[in-house]
């Protein structure tokens, strides 16, 4: 935290040349696996973006389907002409057109979830700092609860209530993930507020809202990064669960999760690639995301720098 | 001690009404169970019967009153389904559930603290780097997607396992065990496994910090000045001071595994509780619902209760006054 504290202190330091982001992102470049990771991200989510531009066929196009060509192994040339390089599925949906479309379901519901709960939780925890009394106890009483509950069950109740969908997966992970980042950042904002540049402002009558967002927030943000990061691996892992389970995505916009489900019955007769393929997928996903944010965890801890 | 007891009941009291009124208006506000339950060829006296049958004519707060009652004389309503009492399925149900998260706690702490202890004493060495390289990996693998992999090599390809299901079960004082066979056995090792994956990760990840913690620590140093042995001071010393946060974890870890075996379960047609719940939830099932719930609630506490005193002792600097719920 101290990292990022000094620019935003008030008092004089010497002109330095090294800004922290700088020295945050050397820091980063330090690690190879890290870095690798990132890019693979970059490219994930490039390919999700570009994803008509890429595949070979529009999978959810039915008029682009061919039911001749369902479940073909991976390799095979279809009536179409192009190679299915991972196969296709029963429909004959060449699966590697599927599984980037199925990323950019799981893309969006993971990183805009973790994005929702982020806002959400940071203010919570922020106002239950910055309140006390109260307010804190209250917040926090919420907060250890919903904690105190798995959250995949959490996730099915409400599922369960809310019935399929986009949005209703948002929903529920948001009510499952906010906590997190409300515990993380009342943490480090606790510490922060005691500091002189917070008391300073106060004497200066700022209205409590800049000093929350101007002053406090950005020095709560190490912590809230490193949250953030592996809280959207957790997303796509959980949504990718529930729509495994068939209470997540609906049929007509299939993630990576459901893609799996889908090839589950013919698992079993060998046909392991309608399966396989998208949790590779979604396995290069969730570890390239942990990765870099593990290597953000060890770069932003105050208590690990050098 | 008894004061503490008393308050922390209290509390857990507070947060089971509290969960109760939750569960009960997610559950009952949303969804209609008679268009699932009553057939649609029934004329309008039938389906009055039968709403009236299942309660569902009152309004909702006294649906809740007359919930919360039952409740607590044991009654959680019949399943619309079985016509069953509902905590009588799931207690039916629980054994599996039990065996299944005791097995895969077992398996964690046998596998986990070991590695993890090697990758802590050795951070840099290669076996400990791939070991935590393993750890990211357990948990990242969508652990659904593991199940059906474990499923396609061991059951399929190379047919050593049962794919599916829970074998078969010794009766042992009204209940049905299927960890007492050899066939129980087979079957179980896949679930298992599959349902352990990530608290090995999460043992490995906690013992190797807590080692490394420890080994810096001034009473290895003055273990070691004293002229102890390697193994004395591993094993005696910073075993029993890096055991505090993993008894806790798997503690409280022990419920969320049988809030995930959900989905091991489902994968693996293993008949408990979570196969159960996610059958329930695709037929509206409320009362088997909310009664499932009202269970990993209870379970919850209990637990943390539990993991709360057992910190006490292994740890007595913790006040016991200064941790609430």
């Amino acid at each position: 935290m101290s990292a990022a504290a000094e620019p935003v202190t008030p008092e004089p330091v010497a002109p330095r040349v090294e800004t922290p982001l700088r020295r945050f992102i050397s820091q980063f470049m330090e690690s190879r696996i890290a870095v690798g990771a990132l890019v693979v991200f970059t490219i994930i989510v490039l390919l999700a973006v570009f994803a008509p531009w890429i595949t070979p066929q529009n999978p959810y196009d039915l008029f682009q389907l061919d039911i001749m060509d369902g479940r073909m192994e991976p390799g095979t040339v279809g009536g179409a002409g192009f190679t299915y390089w991972l196969g296709t599925d029963d429909q004959g949906r060449d699966m590697l057109s599927g599984i980037i479309y199925g990323l950019r379901i799981s893309l969006i519901v993971g990183a805009g979830s973790a994005f929702i709960a982020g806002i959400i939780g940071a203010s919570l925890g922020m106002l239950a700092a910055y309140a006390g009394g109260k307010t804190d106890t209250v917040i926090m009483r919420l907060v250890d609860l919903q904690l105190s509950f798995p959250t995949i069950l959490a996730a099915l109740m409400i599922l369960a209530f809310l019935g399929k969908g986009i949005s209703n997966v948002v929903i529920a992970l948001v009510i499952v993930e906010w906590a997190y980042y409300a515990r993380t950042v009342r943490g480090s904002a606790l510490v922060e507020r005691r500091r002189e540049y917070v008391e300073a402002a106060q004497c200066l009558a700022l209205p409590t809202w800049r000093i929350i967002f101007v002053h406090l927030l950005p020095n709560c943000l190490p912590p809230l990064i490193v949250i953030g990061t592996i809280q959207v691996a957790r997303a796509i892992a959980l949504e990718a669960t529930l729509s495994f389970l068939g209470l997540g995505v609906p049929i007509t916009e299939p993630s990576l999760g459901l893609l799996i489900a889908n090839g589950y019955e013919y698992m079993l007769s060998g046909k392991y690639w309608i399966s396989f393929y998208p949790g590779i997928a979604l396995l290069i996903t969730i570890v390239s995301i942990n990765l870099v944010g593990d290597h953000l965890r060890d770069v932003l801890n105050p208590r690990l720098q050098k | 001690m008894t004061l503490y007891l008393i308050r922390r009941l209290f509390q857990a009291l507070l947060v089971m009404l509290a969960m109760s009124l939750i569960v009960f208006i997610g559950v009952y506000g949303i969804g209609d169970p008679v268009e699932i339950l009553i057939s649609p060829d029934a004329d309008q006296a039938e389906r009055a019967r039968a709403v009236a049958a299942l309660g569902l004519d009152l309004p909702l707060w006294q649906q809740y009153g007359v919930f919360l009652v039952r409740a607590l004389q044991g009654d959680l309503g019949r399943s619309f389904v079985y016509n069953v009492p509902a905590l009588q399925l799931i207690l039916q149900r629980m054994p599996a559930t039990l065996e299944l998260a005791v097995g895969a706690t077992v398996l964690a702490i046998v596998v986990g603290l070991p590695l993890g202890l090697y990758a802590g004493l050795k951070p840099d060495s290669i076996g400990g780097r791939s070991i935590m390289a393993g750890s990211i990996l357990g948990f990242s693998l969508p652990s659904f997607w593991v199940g059906l992999m474990l499923i396609m090599v061991f059951a399929v390809q190379l047919g050593w396992l049962p794919s599916t299901g829970r074998g078969t079960t010794v009766e042992i004082l009204g209940s049905r065990w299927s960890f007492l066979t050899r066939d129980g056995l087979a079957h179980m090792i896949m679930p298992a496994m599959n349902l352990a994956l990530f608290k090995i990760s999460l043992v490995i990840r906690l013992t190797r910090a807590g080692v490394r913690e420890a080994m810096l620590m001034d009473y290895v140093k003055f273990a070691r000045a004293k002229g102890l042995t390697n193994s004395r001071v591993i094993f005696v010393h910073v075993f029993k001071n890096i055991l505090i946060p993993v008894v806790t974890v798997t503690g409280l870890e022990f419920g969320s595994t049988i809030a995930f075996s959900v989905v091991t379960e489902s994968i693996f047609a293993w008949p408990g509780m979570g196969k159960l719940i996610i059958d329930s939830i695709n037929v509206l099932d409320r009362p088997v619902i909310v009664a499932y719930l009202m269970m990993i609630v209870f379970m919850f506490i209990i637990i943390n209760l539990v993991v709360d005193l057992t910190y006490t002792i292994l740890d007595p600097r913790v006040r016991l006054e200064s941790k609430a719920i």
